[in-house]
């Protein structure tokens, strides 16, 4: 574990806050007066994950950086539902330019706040960079500027909030789509229904590759450590780059309720590896607390409801836990086990 | 406002979209019924106390507690926790030890010498209570606590009834049980030793009483028929326990049999064990699993060796000592019947411990009472049939424990309270219960059960120390840490941090939370992920 796991407090630190732990070891979202960078009146889908997680990574941000903090954001549902003209739901300086340029964008603003600190004397600016967008703005569209961005080592951190398609426009499939996973572009028909397997990328990963300083992965279902990843990334200067799992209701076929609980089963299956990374070498992972079949996970969702009923496809059941199964090995994801992925880690030794 | 080039707008806040239109159900708070406060013969509010344990207060915990149990140390002790065989916790490690932290709560509060508060008020009423046992000594706690003169009439030399003259010290120290009823007293109930009460209606006229509540108990050991010699020593295990609370210990030999296989039976036989007998034999008509004796003190009794004869019936008790035994067996009814073949056992006494009736000679004369099995039956507000007389414990239907003693006291209390100012008492309906689906377990933190200390074998056959140790200040805070706070909100913020609208609003330490239905859309992730189940889904009416 990333954060400081706190024992026998009743909850622990698995919930958002408790009453037993001092003030200083709360989390930010338990704070009476945290920012809300993200205010209520935007227009999301009922549970939505990424209005959620886009809360938890601003907020912490701000408190991270003293509110001293500027957010770039590609196109994308969190740009749409926060900013229908002339409304907004930010209480941070936000701007927004085009799909795939926010990682461009969000580098010309650190450049600038750099000119302005070397005018005003100081070393290093104190206003802060964010560049945010979903996994259709980040591993398709923006990836150019993102790659960009994190060769150059722009002091940007990027955050994708990743719910697996473009939901915005009617859920359309991305290379952050799962294989079998119904949307309107893959439809569940054919030998292999769904979205093909054997594509899609792994941006997270790729990022590594470009031996930036810091990598990590994170998820709605774990409040601490995302706040600590954020809190992490912004006391480090360079290209950083966080990626946060943002189930959403509407484009999975899932119940609103269950935004949390699905999140929680995509990291406790294997499907869904949390660690972090610093110039490409994995140093942490959040270990599986109760392993789950991956079953627990598709079931509760209707983009899979093709892999279920009268006749199940055990066999894509079978390689969706294959799956789960290469990552729990992969990164080490149970007991003491240890990482064997990273740029100059094990895979390629 | 001089507006930028193409701007026709200015900026506002979403605020002004109320997205609480979009809601079809709504969430709402509740408090439900922990299973543990659910199980308590007490009525005691086990989450509500646990609570403030949680934050270490202990104090505040302790006088929560004592709102419907003046005797925590006791309880602590002797009650057999049907609240920890409730427990949602069980489900996922093992229950909470409920238990150790209420005697921690008790041993501290007797320690630290923490006091009741006197009435703020006194009504002017007088109300005698006949009996200081566990249900006495609670109804006079609770009518004293509302403001009325209470005296009570005890006709044994001390008060504590069955905590003192049945339950050996070896569980129940009497220091403990001592410094608990003097803290009752010391509200200014009165107390008459040596008093017995002859005829009811007499007392309460000579002593203008305005209603009294009876718990006399249940002391008349049950007799059967045996055929037995001349010189076989037959005792009692009511009379066995009550005398060792006098100067004069009971001579029962090295060879002892008790007859019977309640909790009565277990406790005789391991007081013989310690008054020195070599051997302790209980002798039950029924198997182990048809013992009414709680199973942990059976195995208490066992590892003290004291022995067991399962599917036996006394006969006959022949000269020096010779019982006939005859083996039983269980029909498919579970019933058991005489096999016809017998068995010799050799015993220096023999105790039974068949159960015990309720000497009622006090209610002769009393009109409009029914008796029922040798108790008195009471209606729903815990009165005979005449009015003003009020009775609890063991000489009403129920079962015979401490615990359910101290309830009775504590719902009698309330109804005569009712009755003297001419209402009645309306008890609440029961809220929901918490049981353990309502529950998400997620958000606890792995944490098996503290275990007790136990006393060393040897010492428990030779002496009446305390068997079973208590927590300390560390492992009772654990333990009650490990509360889930089943039904009932403890501020865990969960339901503030996972909205994905900022719908719910934190109102600061203590003021738990308040939904702001404005913005909520209904989403019910806040219910999903509540640890305890303190919210539920509500449809909208319009």
């Amino acid at each position: 574990m990333g954060h400081q796991e706190i024992k026998f407090y009743q909850t622990g630190t698995f919930t958002v806050g408790n009453r037993l732990l001092p003030p200083e070891q709360r989390s930010v979202q338990s704070d009476i007066e945290r920012t809300n960078s993200l205010n209520s009146g935007h227009r999301a889908c009922q549970g939505c994950g990424e209005a959620l997680g886009a809360r938890y990574a601003i907020d912490a941000a701000m408190r991270a950086t003293n509110n001293q903090l500027v957010a770039v954001n590609a196109t994308g549902c969190l740009e749409v539902f926060s900013t229908p003209y002339p409304e907004t739901s930010w209480q941070i300086p936000w701007i927004h330019s085009l799909f795939g340029n926010a990682a461009a964008v969000a580098t010309g603003v650190a450049a600038a706040n750099k000119v302005k600190a070397l005018k005003a004397g100081k070393a290093l600016p104190e206003t802060r960079v964010i560049a945010q967008g979903g996994d259709g703005g980040t591993t398709d569209i923006g990836f150019g500027c993102l790659s960009g961005m994190f060769e150059r080592n722009d002091d940007v951190l990027y955050i994708c909030y990743d719910n697996q398609a473009y939901m915005n426009t009617g859920v359309q499939r991305s290379s952050a789509t799962p294989p079998a996973a119904r949307t309107a572009t893959t439809m569940p028909v054919g030998e292999h229904p769904g979205n093909e397997w054997g594509q899609g990328k792994n941006v997270p990963l790729i990022a590594m590759a470009h031996g930036i300083p810091y990598v990590a992965t994170a998820s709605v279902s774990d409040l601490r450590d995302l706040e600590y990843k954020v809190k992490k990334a912004m006391s480090m200067r360079g290209a950083r780059y966080i990626h946060i799992f943002v189930p959403c209701p509407l484009g999975w076929g899932s119940a609103s309720h269950d935004t949390i609980k699905l999140a929680r089963l995509a990291k406790e299956t294997g499907l869904f590896p949390v660690f972090e990374a610093e110039y490409g070498e994995v140093t942490n992972v959040s270990k599986i607390r109760q392993k789950q079949p991956v079953e627990e996970y598709l079931r509760l969702q209707r983009r899979f409801a093709h892999l279920f009923g009268k006749k199940p496809r055990l066999d894509e059941i079978e390689r969706f836990q294959h799956m789960a199964d290469q990552n729990i090995r992969k990164f080490g994801l149970l007991g003491d086990d240890k990482a064997t992925v990273g740029y100059y880690g094990a895979e390629h030794e | 406002m001089n507006k930028p080039f193409a701007i026709t707008l200015n900026v506002g806040s979403s605020l002004a979209n109320k997205t609480g239109t979009w809601r079809t159900f709504r969430p709402v708070y509740v408090k439900r019924l922990s299973p543990c406060n659910n199980a308590c013969p007490a009525g005691e509010d086990t989450q509500g106390w646990l609570y403030h344990a949680e934050s270490g207060d202990y104090e505040t915990a302790w006088r929560h507690l004592t709102q419907d149990n003046p005797m925590p140390a006791v309880m602590g002790r002797v009650c057999y926790h049907p609240c920890e065989a409730a427990c949602n916790r069980g489900k996922l490690d093992s229950a909470v030890g409920i238990n150790s932290v209420e005697r921690f709560l008790g041993d501290e509060a007797i320690q630290l010498g923490w006091k009741f508060d006197k009435p703020a008020q006194e009504s002017g009423k007088r109300v005698l209570v006949v009996g200081a046992g566990p249900s006495g000594l609670s109804a006079a706690y609770q009518l004293r606590r509302m403001g009325h003169q209470v005296v009570i009439f005890e006709a044994g030399p001390l008060a504590g009834g069955m905590m003192r003259f049945g339950i050996p010290k070896y569980r129940l120290p009497r220091e403990v049980l001592d410094a608990e009823i003097q803290r009752i007293l010391d509200m200014g109930v009165e107390l008459r030793l040596n008093t017995k009460v002859d005829d009811i209606l007499v007392t309460m006229k000579e002593e203008k009483f305005d209603a009294a509540f009876l718990a006399v108990g249940a002391h008349l050991a049950k007799r059967t028929a045996i055929p037995a010699a001349e010189s076989a020593k037959i005792l009692d295990a009511v009379s066995v326990l009550r005398s060792m609370e006098g100067e004069d210990k009971p001579m029962l030999g090295r060879r002892v049999v008790v007859y019977g296989g309640g909790n009565t039976a277990i406790d005789v036989a391991r007081t013989a064990k310690r008054l020195g007998a070599e051997e302790a034999i209980i002798v039950y008509r029924r198997t182990r699993e048809k013992m009414p004796a709680h199973d942990f003190e059976v195995e208490e009794a066992l590892q003290e060796g004291v022995l067991m004869r399962w599917l036996s019936t006394i006969k006959q008790v022949g000269d020096g000592g010779a019982i006939q035994v005859e083996k039983m067996e269980l029909d498919e009814n579970g019933k058991p019947v005489p096999t016809g073949e017998f068995d010799t056992l050799e015993a220096d006494s023999v105790i039974l411990a068949l159960g015990q009736d309720v000497d009622l000679g006090l209610l002769n004369g009393v009109p409009d009472l029914t008796f029922e099995d040798g108790v008195v039956k009471v209606d729903e507000h815990m009165m005979t049939g005449y009015a003003g007389i009020f009775a609890g414990g063991d000489m009403v239907p129920s079962d015979r424990t401490v615990t359910v003693g101290v309830g009775h006291g504590k719902h009698a209390a309330r109804h005569i309270d009712a009755w003297l100012r001419g209402t009645t008492y309306e008890v609440e309906p029961k809220a929901e219960l918490a049981n353990y689906e309502k529950l998400n377990p997620w958000y606890y933190t792995d944490a098996d059960k503290t275990v007790r200390p136990m006393l060393d074998i040897i010492r428990r056959q030779s002496t009446f120390d305390e068997v079973q140790g208590g927590l300390d200040e560390g492992n009772a805070l654990f333990e009650a840490r490990r509360c889930l706070s089943c039904g009932n909100c403890f501020e865990c913020d969960n339901c503030y941090g996972v909205c994905p609208d900022n719908a719910v609003i934190k109102l600061g330490p203590g003021k738990k939370f308040e939904f702001n239905y404005e913005y909520c859309k209904g989403c019910g992730v806040c219910v999903e992920e509540c640890p305890c189940g303190a919210i539920k889904m509500e449809p909208e009416s319009t």
